[in-house]
């Protein structure tokens, strides 16, 4: 195998108004199988995805939130979210379905900074 | 819509034989699919395939291979989690086989 | 009339510009527009105070699908899609911000 490259996924979108959350999170767990060193970054209305009791029975879509608690058995573990998107939310680490960690937005930054791949959505 | 009988009863598939419906699946069904699958359903089948269905409950996701392997041998012991005891349960690959038998749809990312 | 909002306030202008040009009537929140209607959004402080003018009603399945249901602005009123039909019937006309 080549080297590791470092890959990040920066989500940025909400989660069912559009296709991009899930498209992203599927992209994830296809790439999960190649090895590469993969972290997730989560934005803007990107920290809705990983909100608690979702419930989507009403809108008749699959709810894909308990997903990314599988991300960890494909040992995608490095899950980072932005601190200032959480706030301007009115949301804290204790309202996300999955363990993260936070970062100011130049810490998240300069974790894009040194990505190999970055992959938006 | 291709379908499978069950029973008297129609089930709809995908052209490669997974279920449409997951609420559609019963111990019948599963059993038909694996006999078209020429495979004889065995205790050990079954763990796996009730594994697959309580690992999509949670998750939502067919695992991948190397996922559900992983989870198998740390749930059943070493013995079981490895690809070639699953392989040997499931000749054409423990995501696609053991799956469709599962009524799940086929594995993300599996091709 | 109805003014119909289906994007997530942060991420769009549709709701500034719609509550910059609405001076009355209702303004329904639909999909990613759910947002808007919750405590601690930073949006909150606009929306409170375009309630002393429009009456603001949000989608209630498009809310409990993204996990807030039990955290909407006191005052904001819950519709089901019947209520959404009964809300386009009743007014004259409708503007979707899409």
């Amino acid at each position: 195998m080549s080297e590791v490259k470092k890959f990040m996924f920066v989500n940025r979108k909400a989660p069912y108004g559009t296709i991009y959350a899930l498209e992203s999170l599927e992209v994830v767990l296809i790439t999960a199988a190649f090895d590469q060193d993969v972290s997730l970054a989560f934005l803007d209305d990107g920290v809705y995805q990983l909100k608690k009791s979702q419930q989507t029975k009403g809108i008749e879509t699959k709810n894909f939130s308990p997903t990314y608690r599988a991300l960890e058995g494909y040992d995608v573990e490095k899950l980072y979210v932005e601190k200032e998107s959480l706030e301007a939310r009115g949301l804290t680490e204790e309202d996300l379905l999955v363990d993260v960690t936070v970062l100011s937005s130049k810490e998240m930054g300069a974790l894009m900074d040194e990505q190999d791949v970055v992959l938006s959505f | 819509m291709p379908s499978i009988e069950v029973n008297g009863k129609s089930y709809e598939t995908d052209e490669e034989g997974y279920l449409i419906n997951l609420a559609d699946w019963n111990t019948d069904v599963a059993n038909f699919i694996a006999q078209q699958e020429s495979l004889n359903m065995t205790d050990n089948h079954w763990e796996v395939v009730n594994f697959l269905r309580e690992y999509y409950e949670e998750y939502q996701i067919a695992p991948a291979v190397r996922v559900l392997t992983k989870a198998i041998g740390k749930k059943f012991g070493p013995d079981k989690g490895n690809s070639q005891y699953l392989y040997e349960l499931f000749p054409y690959g423990p995501g696609k086989q053991a799956c469709k038998i599962a009524g799940l749809p086929k594995p993300t990312g599996c091709i | 009339m109805l003014h119909i909002i289906n994007k997530s306030p942060l991420g769009n202008n549709s709701l500034d510009s719609c509550l910059r040009a609405a001076g009355s009537g209702d303004i329904l929140l639909i999909e990613d527009a759910v947002y808007a209607a919750t405590k601690g959004n930073s949006m909150e402080g606009r929306v409170r105070e375009a309630m002393s003018r429009l009456k603001i009603y949000v989608l209630l399945p498009d809310l409990e699908a993204r996990g807030l249901a039990d955290r909407i602005i006191e005052g904001v009123s819950k519709v089901e899609y019947g209520g959404f039909v009964d809300l386009v019937a009743a007014n004259k006309n409708c503007q979707s911000w899409l």
